[in-house]
């Protein structure tokens, strides 16, 4: 970003909601760099709501405040939620617990490095000199998203919620406890697995 | 706003991603790591939708799916992840070998590993009966 700071004069004279994107940008970016190196599983999912909070504010910057409300529900609200009861139904260690990360840290360290250059080089290059024009009517309100979700994608939406039907039986049957006793009770690490999918489902 | 900055964004989110699915060893945390990659992917489709204008709302209408795709796909796998664990005592992704080579690798003294391991051998017999 800072390459490119440099290369072109557009990128000098910010505007007050790209100065608020890049310092959100950098915290969700911290956050998230810390979801994926803390030794602390449970802090990892913390950090992981700052990361996907700052997001919602992100989309709230580029106009699309539905998506945003839906990401603090949806992703704040219920998957956290999830991955915290994983996390507990496991029986994570509390603090710091020294084998979080395999032996092939460096290797993913390379991967994720070489990754991030070949892509941010490519983007840069390719967007450089395009802007996004936030002035006018909101591209991202309830009503144009409403409207244009029930309009024209009806019928992907309708089997999303087949989809989702279907991963709510899978969720239940996976988690069915009659692998050991043949009553099959529906008991203990099936619960939250299945009402979380049963809350995206309502 | 220039494009650049959510672009840029979306990328380093991604290669975030991707070293915790690679590095992670607990399951939960490389889901946690999927997570922010298919974030990362949202972020790109709302940017390009507000950047292009488009009039049938292409762009949110997927961030909207795949929102929900990713919530079915965190309850299926947390499903599995409570199983595995239930079934070998340990959620470490590097440990669950039972798929892999059966000579070597680290997840030999596993008694389900051995007890996976030994019907290849007669299914390779049925094969080699069938094909003679």
């Amino acid at each position: 970003m800072n390459l490119s700071a440099a290369a072109h004069p557009g990128f000098l004279s910010p505007t007050g909601v790209e100065i608020t994107f890049v310092l959100i940008g950098l915290a969700t970016l911290g956050a998230a760099l810390l979801t994926v190196t803390t030794r602390q599983l449970v802090h990892a999912a913390l950090w992981l709501v700052v990361a996907l909070g700052g997001l919602a504010v992100e989309y709230l910057l580029l106009t699309a405040e539905f998506i945003a409300w839906v990401q603090v529900l949806i992703y704040v609200g219920s998957v956290v939620v999830l991955l915290l009861f994983g996390l507990m139904l496991t029986k994570a260690p509390i603090g710091r617990s020294p084998d979080a990360d395999s032996e092939n840290r460096l290797v993913a360290l390379g991967v994720a490095l070489a990754a991030a250059a070949a892509l941010v080089w490519v983007v840069v290059d390719a967007f450089r000199t395009t802007w996004v024009d936030l002035h006018g009517v909101a591209q991202g309100s309830s009503h144009a998203t409403g409207e244009s979700l029930f309009r024209h994608w009806v019928l992907p939406f309708e089997a999303l919620s087949v989809l989702l039907l279907a991963a709510l039986v899978g969720a239940i049957v996976l988690s069915r406890r009659d692998a050991g006793s043949p009553g099959g009770a529906t008991t203990g690490a099936g619960s939250p697995a299945d009402s979380a999918t049963g809350k995206e489902q309502s | 706003m220039h494009l650049a900055y959510p672009a840029v964004l979306a990328v380093l989110l991604f290669c975030v991603g991707l070293y915790g699915v690679l590095a992670r060893r607990n399951a939960i945390l490389v889901l946690m790591s999927v997570e922010l990659m298919l974030n990362a992917v949202n972020l790109n489709l709302v940017a390009f939708d507000v950047w292009l204008r488009d009039t049938v709302h292409a762009g949110q209408a997927l961030t909207l799916f795949t929102i929900t795709i990713a919530a079915a796909e965190i309850g299926l796998g947390l499903a599995i992840v409570l199983l595995v664990f239930r079934h070998r005592g340990s959620s470490d992704v590097d440990r669950l070998t039972g798929l892999a080579e059966p000579h070597g690798g680290p997840g030999a003294p596993h008694a389900p590993d051995a007890s996976d391991a030994t019907p290849t051998p007669a299914a390779d017999d049925e094969k080699a009966e069938a094909s003679a």
